[in-house]
């Protein structure tokens, strides 16, 4: 998220806009509450390198590491500014009263884009982006069958129960953190046989996703890189993988088991089990497992039943 | 059925549990007939591999009779009634790696894989009865076991030799043989061979019948030298002498051309304060190796040779010399054996009597008296160099 906002131009743009603002007030207080048609007092002096520091600070943010918070920190500060412009034109003396106005309009503007930029950032922010990548004996055209037809998909996907293909569309049933179930239709955007595969949810879904895997031959004959990407918006994003990670469901783990599972369907014709992990796809958190001795008949039924 | 369980650090049992059941189409059920304790089985029962669990059965060198086999086995493959040795490495046998014969780096066959990337940085095969680390699988040293691709690795014994003679080559004989075979002796080559344990002896039978002229065992036990000696080989005692002079006395002061490393983490060393320093390191997990017979291997070898590490590692060592090992152009080399390489043309060198596997029994136990075994083993008493089985 870092890198794609740290070439984000309107994230930039604030940065500089910041930089810009922050300089003057503190190289000079007194000229700065004068341009601004405001009273000149020792407070109002202080307040403007208050101010000063503060759009700095926001320069750095925005312009080294970048992220939705520095955006929002801008925001509370404009409202901060509405603030104490506004005061400033009630208990006005009339001098440069058309110069303060023109600053209170102006942050007013400056609002409105840093609110703008804030919450389209943090939208992206909570959007949650995966990828994983493994490579199997078969050629491309082979595993990109096996991909296109999504029923394969649940034999070796952890948390999906089903999918069937409904025409162009398919319809997704998955299992969520804490027990809850998912469902989603889902289109196909590109669909390249042999070679790659995208696919969106449609409107209304539970969860908004789509996804991309791409098919290509690997080096020296050792049969089909596949490479995915997945991007889900989490219902409460950057916290909500964190908290389902204390909970043992590592979203970038699980990405790398389900490939893991998709190797051992495609050249071996099922998903190995053991004593210790003999769920399958179904052991999903690795341990504590079950001890590496046979299982009872009880277990055993319960391990087919589920 | 009856099974040796891990019971917890230096505890292992005989215990009843269930009889095991198909789980994937291309398995067999193995009614154990011989098996073994290896070496290798002192590191999990001394709790320097991490991801066992109590109730983990133990073993993967072990042999007997398919019992029952999965749909997606192919008859002309294995089949009721077939007398087997089982490979100890669990290989799918399509994955890169098993097309490219590297059997214990298996891409498949590992269901805790990522566990095992974590360790190792890329994922190893499934091993019976060998950590969570390698699977989770119920080990042999029971009266049946699950072996998973069974169309792939279990060695059909069709002549009427005896169990004790291709029982090893489940494991220790191809370990041996491969350590030997990665030095790639040629006529005249001296090869040194540190630890004279059960693999140490099928290293040095190998390296002889590679082509080697002089084979030299390394160890402090004297009755596993003398086992050696009367194999033929020739013997360095380190807690009398000191190996590197001993070797370059024997070697016309070049030292050995091949090092073979059949030790592995548990190492001991001839010098008190070496020695403590590692188990000290070890016990308080600073370090999960005591490499001793390593270091010594890669300072003693001449420029130029190799050193071929059979003995198993598990993590992280210390004070590795590189500086040895890089200026004086050592080549090292190692792996957990790909076992199902080896078991055919081995079987055939038994047959031609080129190798004698039985001469390093001692011991034949019922399997309920595996615990005593695991003791003797370990703390090599009654002159114990290997343990078999018998259900």
């Amino acid at each position: 998220m870092d890198q794609t906002e740290s070439t984000d131009p309107l994230a930039r743009g604030l940065g500089w806009a910041s930089l810009a603002l922050g300089i003057p007030p503190i190289l000079s207080p007194a000229g700065f509450t004068r341009v601004l048609g405001i009273g000149n007092s020792a407070r109002h002096r202080t307040v403007a390198v208050l101010v000063g520091a503060r759009e700095l600070g926001a320069a750095t943010g925005l312009l080294t590491r970048p992220n939705s918070a520095w955006l929002w920190s801008r925001v509370a500060g404009d409202a901060m500014d509405l603030t104490m412009l506004g005061r400033a034109l009630r208990h006005h003396d009339g001098r440069g009263i058309r110069r303060t106005a023109a600053a209170a309009a102006g942050v007013l503007a400056l609002t409105a884009v840093d609110l703008y930029a804030a919450i389209t950032r943090q939208r992206k922010e909570s959007a949650m982006r995966l990828t994983g990548t493994t490579t199997i004996s078969r050629q491309p055209e082979d595993v990109y069958d096996f991909w296109r037809h999504w029923e394969n998909l649940p034999t070796f996907m952890a948390h999906l129960d089903e999918v069937r293909s409904e025409g162009t569309r398919s319809h997704w049933r998955a299992s969520a953190p804490f027990g809850r179930s998912v469902e989603w239709d889902a289109e196909v955007t590109e669909d390249v046989p042999g070679e790659r595969i995208c696919w969106r949810s449609t409107e209304g879904a539970d969860v908004d996703n789509h996804g991309a895997v791409r098919f290509t031959p690997a080096p020296g004959g050792r049969g089909t890189e596949v490479h995915v990407e997945l991007e889900y918006s989490m219902p409460a994003g950057k916290l909500g993988e964190a908290v389902a990670r204390y909970f043992g469901e590592d979203p970038h783990q699980q990405i790398d088991d389900d490939l893991r599972r998709l190797k051992q369907v495609i050249e071996t014709g099922e998903v190995v089990r053991s004593d210790g992990a003999p769920g399958g796809k179904r052991a999903r958190s690795e341990f504590p497992q079950h001890p590496a001795q046979p299982l009872t008949a009880d277990e055993l039924a319960k391990e087919v039943s589920a | 059925m009856k099974a040796t369980i891990w019971a917890g650090r230096n505890k292992v049992e005989v215990t009843e549990v269930p009889d095991p059941s198909i789980l994937n189409s291309r398995d067999a059920i193995v009614k154990i007939t011989s098996t073994a304790i290896c070496g290798s089985d002192l590191h999990l029962v001394d709790g320097y591999v991490p991801t066992m669990q109590k109730g983990d059965i133990m073993g993967h060198e072990f042999m007997g009779e398919v019992v029952e086999v999965g749909p997606g086995v192919s008859p002309a493959k294995l089949a009721v009634g077939d007398r087997v040795v089982v490979p100890f490495p669990i290989a799918c046998g399509g994955c890169s790696a098993c097309l490219a014969e590297l059997w214990s780096c298996c891409e498949n066959s590992n269901p805790n894989a990522g566990l095992a990337e974590k360790t190792f940085g890329h994922p190893v095969a499934g091993i019976f009865g060998y950590s969570h680390l390698t699977g989770g699988f119920a080990g042999g040293q029971a009266e049946y076991a699950r072996v998973p691709f069974a169309d792939v690795g279990p060695l059909k014994i069709e002549s009427d030799l005896a169990d004790e003679q291709v029982l090893f080559l489940s494991d220790i004989l191809p370990t041996g043989y491969m350590g030997a075979e990665m030095c790639n002796i040629r006529p005249g080559d001296v090869v040194a061979v540190w630890g004279a344990g059960p693999v140490g002896q099928f290293a040095m039978d190998s390296a002889r019948v590679l082509g080697a002229e002089k084979v030299i065992a390394i160890d402090k036990e004297s009755y596993r030298l003398k086992m050696a000696e009367q194999a033929g080989h020739l013997t360095i005692n380190f807690s009398d002498v000191d190996v590197r002079s001993q070797l370059l006395e024997l070697t016309g002061g070049r030292g050995p051309d091949h090092c073979i490393d059949a030790v592995g983490m548990e190492a001991t060393h001839g010098s008190t304060h070496i020695n403590t320093y590692d188990r000290v390191k070890q016990a308080t997990r600073s370090e999960s190796e005591r490499p001793h017979a390593l270091r010594q291997a890669i300072m003693s070898c001449r420029s130029g040779g190799t050193v071929s590490v059979i003995g198993v590692y598990g993590g992280f060592l210390d004070k590795f010399p590189s500086g040895a090992w890089m200026n004086r152009s050592i080549t090292l080399r190692t792996g957990q054996c790909h076992v199902h390489r080896y078991m055919r043309p081995l079987l055939e060198r038994i047959e031609r009597g080129e190798l004698n596997p039985t001469r390093i029994i001692t011991h034949q136990l019922p399997l309920e008296q595996a615990p005593h075994g695991y003791e003797i083993f370990k703390n090599k008493q009654d002159n114990c160099e290997k343990v078999v089985l018998k259900t």
